[in-house]
């Protein structure tokens, strides 16, 4: 199991070919997929002939990155042109974008290589990959249980080292929490740091695109290529793209760490708080100053999150109508009955029940007392972070309260949403988040660690993810997978 | 707590859902908004809402005529065409 940087490194040696990387990916693929089922589509020719033209480059000496002849996972979610994109729904069954989203633009101008498209819940709506019209995907480190979700194929795939890294999205935790319940690092960039033009779009003021990776450093080196401006996402920002690399090794001594009391409840697995304590004492070890702090209106975050992120959606997925793209019911009378029948036929439960919930939250006699209060606590929210950054650089906190659940188990969808408790108020606030592996349960689950920064303050992150990476074997360990 | 019409709310979302399908949805969203509900709890009376959590303005660019994809590439997926329209059933009536 090699790491992007470990990769690069071969490739620029000779010891090892793009071309030789991407076969041996696919006949790992081939050989343990049908287990973690972490992929819906694979991309074997494109991945190949890619993947032998960086193996021209790199022997010229003229790579174009880091990351050139990179094998990396890409979430369904996000548009491909020429290879089809389903968001893991029956409605877009057969969509075949004809165009790349801008992040796929940015990678493929680096080099890297799409092996293929990876599962999720429905339209990115889930904590579990358990809502994909296909099928679950599985756990690396425990195939009885779940990746978590809703970018769960991307986490399972780096995991299982089915790719050498991977794209996903958060809107309330896709990405954190399924990095935490698969032990890879998680990113969740600043709401505008990454471009979202060809996202299938969920809830449009919390989607985020951001990276998975089996280290700190990967990760960076994802988040450099696909942050920046972008022209054709009006809420991209023109804030400047630091060197997350170069800032990596720089040292936390100082650095003034909140830890939210609100995170650590009642209920929680006390292997999650014991490991993230132990956690917290070793950022301390490393110079952090560790202090407690307060947010106060955590306990309200979930609720305002389900009427604001459905109302987004049930607006957003109104383009879903059998017209333009996607699944038509056939035999309609009319349009009305067409619509109706097309809906009813290609979204499943979960999509139908979110869609359902945001067009009471905006409907006419209720907008106020739901979508409108919801706006109001979302503003709280961000003062609770607000205020807490007066006094401290970043948080650290756990990024879900237990740890990966079994397939079935979460049959009630409150259950499910109360997974999100951690890395919920983080997408309302707009902040960046990253999870990180702390550490494991007796029984061998991977725990996460949560960092939240100051907006566009990834780089903070990054770099005391690295010293704490640097000073535990967590990384280090990988799932045994036959 | 209002009673969520599962009906006029699915005839509003153009969601044409089965009997059995009503049912479950009722009392999953009567769950979930007990759940929301505690918003009530908290006073946010002086405050302002937010919709995006990044200050956002409007971006304008010049109105001038780009290249757009080809007609027969946007077209691929619909899922009925007739030359460069797309085919939907009847709208109105004779």
């Amino acid at each position: 199991m090699a790491t992007i940087g470990e990769l690069a490194a071969r490739y620029r040696s000779g010891e090892a070919t793009p071309t030789e990387v991407v076969e041996a990916y696919f006949r790992r693929i081939e050989a343990l997929d049908p287990k973690v089922r972490a992929y819906l589509t694979l991309t074997r020719e494109s991945a190949l002939a890619q993947a032998e033209a960086a193996t021209k480059r790199l022997r010229a000496g003229k790579p174009l990155s880091l990351l050139d002849g990179v094998p990396l996972a890409i979430k369904d979610v996000i548009c491909t042109k020429g290879v089809r994109t389903t968001c893991a729904s029956k409605i877009l069954d057969s969509f075949v974008p004809p165009y790349d989203a801008t992040v796929m633009a940015r990678l493929n101008a680096a080099g890297a290589i799409m092996l293929g498209k990876t599962n999720m819940d429905e339209f990115a709506m889930g904590s579990s990959t358990e809502n994909s019209a296909f099928y679950p995907t599985r756990n690396p480190w425990d195939l009885a249980r779940v990746p978590g979700g809703s970018s769960g194929g991307s986490a399972a795939a780096v995991a299982a080292d089915l790719a050498a890294g991977a794209l996903g999205s958060d809107t309330g935790g896709s990405i954190r929490q399924p990095a935490a319940f698969c032990g890879t690092v998680g990113v969740k960039p600043t709401y505008g740091r990454v471009s979202r033009y060809g996202l299938v779009a969920f809830a449009s003021s919390l989607d985020q695109i951001g990276p998975f990776a089996r280290d700190v450093r990967d990760a960076a080196l994802l988040l450099q290529v696909i942050a920046g401006h972008d022209p054709l996402d009006s809420t991209s920002t023109e804030v400047p793209v630091p060197d997350y690399v170069a800032a990596l090794g720089q040292g936390i001594a100082g650095l003034r760490v909140g830890i939210p009391s609100e995170y650590f409840i009642e209920g929680m697995d006390p292997e999650v708080e014991k490991a993230v304590g132990a956690a917290i004492e070793v950022l301390k070890g490393l110079g952090a100053k560790p202090e407690k702090v307060s947010l106060p209106t955590t306990d309200y975050a979930l609720a305002a999150y389900y009427l604001i992120a459905p109302a987004e959606a049930s607006s957003n997925l109104a383009r879903y109508d059998g017209v333009k793209y996607g699944h038509r019911a056939p035999g309609s009378k009319d349009l009305i009955q067409m619509y109706g029948r097309t809906r009813a036929e290609g979204f499943g439960p979960e999509v139908k029940r979110r869609i359902m919930l945001g067009t009471y939250a905006l409907s006419a006699g209720y907008y106020e007392a739901y979508y409108g209060k919801a706006q109001r606590v979302r503003t709280l929210v961000r003062r609770d972070f607000q205020q807490a950054f007066e006094r401290v650089d970043m948080l650290a906190c756990p990024t879900t309260p237990n740890v990966a659940f079994k397939l079935g188990e979460k049959e009630d969808p409150l259950q499910m949403y109360l997974c999100d408790a951690f890395t919920i108020p983080v997408n309302l606030a707009g902040l960046p988040g990253l999870s990180l592996p702390c550490g494991f349960t007796q029984s061998g689950l991977p725990i996460g660690l949560q960092l939240i920064g100051r907006p566009f303050d990834e780089a903070t992150l990054l770099r005391a993810a690295y010293a704490y990476e640097q000073a535990t074997p967590w990384h280090t360990r990988a799932p045994q997978l036959t | 707590m209002p009673d969520p019409h599962v009906e006029h709310l699915a005839r509003l979302a153009r969601l044409d859902l089965s009997e059995p399908e009503k049912e479950r949805m009722r009392s999953q969203l009567d769950a979930i908004l007990t759940y929301i509900d505690k918003l009530r709890r908290l006073n946010t009376d002086d405050v302002e809402p937010t919709s995006h959590a990044i200050p956002m303005v409007n971006v304008m660019r010049e109105d001038e005529v780009r290249p757009c994809f080809p007609t027969g590439e946007m077209l691929a997926n619909a899922p009925e065409r007739e030359s460069d329209f797309v085919r939907v059933p009847r709208i109105i009536e004779e």
